[in-house]
């Protein structure tokens, strides 16, 4: 099987259009929060619901959506994406209504990249050709694992077969497809996750996410990890994982341009960028995130808490902070340091009010380019290959 | 009328509970103050002495309490007996003597089923010297394993007590509590002293309570001690006016007055920890002039020093504050200020012990909320120089360069060992190697009682914890000291990242100076986290190296996860661990958890 590589857009996601805050560009992400079932590794925002009244959360997130957009009059929104929970579960109707909601209440630029976060069963697939057809440019597809056994130990629904059959489709439905990986699993070895990691090279996408997986607390896995029932590899196992895994994907062109994303060049969730590159963004849906202006937005976690404040007071918004600018320089600071880009002082600047010189420790800048771990150029500081693979350390010793 | 208010003398009882560790004093007491009535059940807890929260956590006594209890006997008359429940570890044996002091006899508690250990041979002998009269109490027969044949006999002939008269009881199970009331009337003397005659009244204890303020703990031996009387406390020279009389029944009580034999508390205008010492003689100041001081307590000698710093510099003058308070808790506990250059102000503290050391640095921390750095234990060594002074040394950061010094002497000790046959091969060789000389073997039954001398600094380290562990917990152990010996002893320095660690030097036996070395370097290996570059960590005496480990460098630590737009959650990551970087103290580059101060001295398995 193999997917044909979209064209690259045209804008240079480096210098994204918005520099200021409450100025143009702006990413918009809904949160669709029901699963089928609980995967055990899992701690997002998401939920098992026996049934779904669809019209009633339509009309929700419809209203969610235009409160913020109330909120961030005249704006251009460059980018839209559905995650989860499985927003392949929404009905095509919802994710039209949705988008053309974005289109009436802000300007959607003609490019715009419209991501929708799919899983990848057969039940899901049936309705790629309507996702597309509502509007859907990008999917991205959980596949997880490429064998059916580590898919059981994930506790997946969808074999690998299944999985790939997916990803045929999609490959041949939408413009962007690019699949997610769980790696670093319990068990897997360097020579079992190389042939693995070879295959899904080879089904050409030009995006790929690759996650080491990550005990989360308050899950399944926290659980079996704290009774000692899983054993994931240990710091020099994960670190050979993870430097094999920056080499091949860097070899078939698709290198890393944040710690856990690879792309062609050109092929970078765009969406994902105005995270990394601190811009302004919108999250509406239960739980969702937004930064807008120095405003940090958190919306009710729990469904239908969600819902009945949306039927209530017309959105719902559990909180909105002003944000000072030495928390938006942490944040600034902790996002783009992911990018292998790194981060634009500039930008940084605009951004945030501080200039970046002021916010990190000058003593760690020193010891840190000294160690080869961080490179500090006139316009951009940026972490190294090595640096990225430890860049909790250094932000806990950059960060003042 | 002088003493109306007072008791008559030949009703009360003055005793300790005195016991080895966990044989169960705190939850004889229990029953004591719940058969008078001083608690009803509702507001019992158990061991509801060990009121500190540390002392409820580790379910040990750490301070010696007093309760007055009131005691309708068979004979119709009603006792008051007041009851001193003390500890039982060696590191708080001070606290015992004091209670020891102020009382004529004691109830010697022995577990059935584990008999006679080490520290109620201390603690018996100590009775003893007080020349108090002894009702051994053998407790817990409700355990299967329970001997309490077996265990008057070892009573009889270790101690050469007499046990014809021994209760038999248990605390837990509320059996025998009556009988050792009776005992308690019976077999005790009453205290003796004259109410007509110029007041005179021993300093027991004092304390903090951030209610009253400074609390003194007294025992009347003369006279009648009165709300408003003004006291001169001898020896601290100043005098002070009685606010507050009262007694623990365990509840506060104020009465007007204490008569002779009586124990109870006063409160005065006292602020300064200087102003009170604990063994003074109270006397009313009008009669000052004459009165000659009651003998007072032995003065206790530091046995263990280390340095307390605070994490945070700005906390200097509430360590300084936090630190008298404290002190006045327990006078056992020293401190005087010290400058090091890789911590900055701190104190150079001098305990009992190991666990005095663990209990005071904890207590600091909790009780006045301080963030602490606690550096390596040094006993006391005596320094002899060339020039033919000599010197004590605290602390090895102090030591004289190398050439200046003729000789140094460290303090020995001796150590008595209560251990079951089947481990006393075990016990001899952990002795051994710790240049141990043996004095003595001999057999009470199926345990072995073994006497060796020991150098201090062998000991207070890890040696309970060995000794605990190579035992499976039967082993127990009590020892004093028996003055200072010349040592073959070098300076050894703990370079982390090339950079010598003040707070980690230490003082050790040549002999034993590599296998030490090789034992720190490997701890601190373990607690130091990976960096991000390499750290080379080596023992080394003067300039040569003796034991080296080297942390390789942290290669991976990145979470892999986008959480969406979920940025708020890593930013209070980040400020978390920002907030973790002021428990760190930097070395070089370098930073050591405030953990590995005390954690590399306790050594796991060696050996
Ligand atoms: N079975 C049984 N257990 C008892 C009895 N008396 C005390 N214990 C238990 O022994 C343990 C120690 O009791 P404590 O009363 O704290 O002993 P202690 O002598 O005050 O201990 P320290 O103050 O630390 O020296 C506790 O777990 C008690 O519940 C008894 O008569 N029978
Ligand atoms: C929002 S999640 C789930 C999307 C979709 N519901 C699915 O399961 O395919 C996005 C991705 O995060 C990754 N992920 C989730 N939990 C993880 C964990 N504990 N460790 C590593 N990666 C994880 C998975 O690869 C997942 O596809
Ligand atoms: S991994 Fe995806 S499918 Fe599984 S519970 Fe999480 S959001 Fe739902
Ligand atoms: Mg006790």
């Amino acid at each position: 099987m193999a997917c044909p590589t979209a064209p690259a857009p045209s804008s240079n996601w480096s210098m994204p259009a918005s520099d200021l805050p409450g100025v143009d560009g702006l990413a918009v992400y809904v949160h669709w929060p029901f699963c089928l079932s609980k995967c055990p590794y899992c701690d997002f925002n998401s939920h098992v619901r026996e049934s779904v009244d669809q019209v009633r959360w339509r009309t929700a997130l419809l209203a969610d959506l235009a409160h913020e957009a109330m909120l961030t009059p005249a704006r251009t929104v460059t980018s839209i994406f559905f995650g989860g929970g499985t927003p392949s579960l929404m009905p095509p109707e919802t994710v039209a209504a949705i988008i053309e909601g974005v289109a009436r209440h802000w300007r959607l630029a003609p490019d715009a990249e419209i991501t929708l976060e799919a899983n990848p069963s057969s039940v899901e697939a049936a309705r790629f050709r309507a996702f597309a057809g509502a509007g859907v440019n990008r999917v991205s597809l959980g596949v997880q694992a490429l064998d059916d056994a580590s898919l059981v130990q994930l506790g997946r629904r969808h074999d690998a077969a299944e999985a790939l059959a997916a990803l045929e489709l999609a490959c041949g439905t939408f413009d962007r497809v690019s699949f997610d990986l769980i790696y670093a699993r319990p068990g897997q070895t360097l020579a079992g996750w190389r042939s693995e990691l070879a295959r899904a090279l080879g089904f050409g996408t030009g995006h790929l996410s690759l996650y080491q997986l990550t005990i989360e607390p308050q899950t399944r896995f926290a659980e079996l990890y704290r009774r000692g029932d899983l054993v994931l590899p240990d710091e020099d196992l994960a670190a050979d994982l993870y430097a094999l895994t920056q080499e091949m994907t860097a070899a078939a062109g698709l290198p890393a341009y944040e710690i856990s994303n690879h792309a062609r060049p050109g092929a970078e969730s765009r969406h994902n960028l105005a995270y990394w590159t601190y811009g302004d963004y919108v999250g509406i849906g239960p739980g969702a995130h937004g930064r807008r202006g120095r405003q940090a937005t958190v919306r009710l976690k729990k469904p239908e808490a969600w819902c009945e404040s949306v039927e209530a007071h017309g959105h719902g918004l559990e909180s909105e902070t002003p944000l000072d600018p030495e928390a938006c320089a942490d944040e600034a600071l902790l996002m783009g340091l992911r990018l292998a880009a790194g981060i634009d002082k500039a930008r940084f600047r605009r951004r945030t009010g501080r200039a970046l010189e002021t916010v990190v420790d000058p003593a760690a800048v020193r010891d840190f380019t000294d160690l080869g771990l961080l490179i500090d150029d006139p316009d951009t500081l940026r972490a190294t290959p090595a640096g990225l693979a430890v860049l909790n350390s250094l932000l806990a010793r950059l960060a003042r | 009328m002088p003493a109306a208010m007072t008791t008559d003398i030949n009703l009360i009882r003055n005793f300790s509970i005195i016991a080895h560790i966990d044989h169960g004093k705190s939850t004889l007491a229990d029953r004591l103050i719940q058969r008078c009535g001083g608690l009803s059940d509702r507001e019992m807890v158990e061991q509801v002495l060990d009121n500190m929260e540390i002392e409820r956590e580790r379910g040990i006594t750490i301070k010696a309490q007093t309760v007055r209890l009131e005691y309708k006997a068979k004979d119709g008359k009603t006792y008051v007996l007041n009851l001193m429940d003390t500890p039982g570890h060696v590191d708080f044996a001070y606290e015992v003597s004091r209670s020891l002091a102020a009382c004529e006899g004691s109830l010697l508690v022995v577990d059935a089923s584990q008999g006679v250990e080490a520290q109620t041979l201390a603690n018996v002998y100590q009775a003893i010297e007080h020349d108090h009269v002894i009702v051994p109490v053998i407790n817990k027969i409700d355990l299967p394993a329970a001997d309490p044949d077996r265990v008057k006999l070892q009573i009889e002939d270790v101690i050469g007590l007499d046990t014809s008269q021994a209760v038999l009881a248990s605390a837990k199970s509320g059996i025998g509590i009556d009988d050792v009331l009776e005992a308690l009337v019976t077999q005790l003397p009453a205290p003796k002293g004259d109410a007509s005659k110029p007041l005179k009244a021993m300093l027991v204890d004092s304390w903090y309570d951030p209610y009253l303020g400074v609390i003194l703990l007294v025992r009347v031996v003369e006279g009648v001690l009165k709300k408003g009387m003004s006291l001169r406390m001898l020896a601290a020279g100043n005098d002070q006016t009685v606010e507050r009389v009262g007694v623990f029944r365990p509840k506060i009580d104020y009465i007007g007055e204490l008569g002779p034999g009586e124990v109870g508390f006063i409160t005065a205008q006292i602020k300064e920890v200087a102003q009170t010492r604990v063994g003074d003689t109270l006397v009313e100041t009008k009669h000052a002039k004459d009165a000659v001081p009651l003998p007072g307590f032995k003065e206790v000698q530091s046995v263990v020093f280390c340095g307390l710093f605070p994490v945070d510099a700005a906390d200097f003058e509430k360590l300084r504050e936090s630190m008298a308070k404290l002190r006045l808790n327990d006078a056992s506990f020293t401190y005087e200020m010290e400058t090091s250059a890789a911590l900055g102000f701190g104190f150079r503290c001098g305990f009992l012990g190991l666990l005095h050391l663990e209990i005071i640095q904890e207590r600091l921390s909790r009780e006045y909320d301080l963030d602490l750095i606690t550096t390596a234990p040094s006993v006391v060594y005596h320094i002899h120089l060339t020039d033919g002074t000599s010197m004590e040394l605290h602390n090895p950061a102090d030591m004289p360069e190398v050439v200046r010094i003729d000789h140094i002497e460290e303090p020995w000790i001796e150590a008595t060992i209560f251990v079951p046959d089947e481990y006393l091969g075990a016990v001899l060789k952990l002795c051994q190697d710790r240049r141990g000389i043996q004095k003595n073997l001999s057999y009470a039954g199926t345990r072995a009682m073994v006497v060796y001398e020991l150098p201090l600094n062998e000991v207070v380290f890890d040696f309970y914890d060995r000794l605990k562990s190579i035992s499976r917990g039967y082993a127990s152990f009590d020892y004093h000291q028996i003055g200072h010996r010349e040592g073959d002893l070098v300076k050894m320095n703990l370079l982390v990242n090339e950079e010598p660690v003040d707070a980690l030097s230490m003082i050790v036996h040549r002999g034993q100076a590599e296998a030490r070395g090789r034992h720190m370097c490997e701890r601190m290996k373990d607690l130091i986290p990976r960096h991000l570059f390499k750290i080379p960590i080596q023992a080394a005496i003067g300039g040569k190296v003796i034991a080296r480990e080297t942390i390789s460098a942290m290669r991976k630590d990145v979470t892999a996860k986008c959480y969406g737009g979920d940025i708020t959650r890593k930013r209070k990551l980040l400020e978390k661990q920002k907030e973790g970087k002021k428990r760190m103290r930097t070395f070089g580059k370098v930073e050591i958890p405030q953990e590995a101060f005390i954690a590399a001295l306790k050594m796991g398995d060696e050996k």
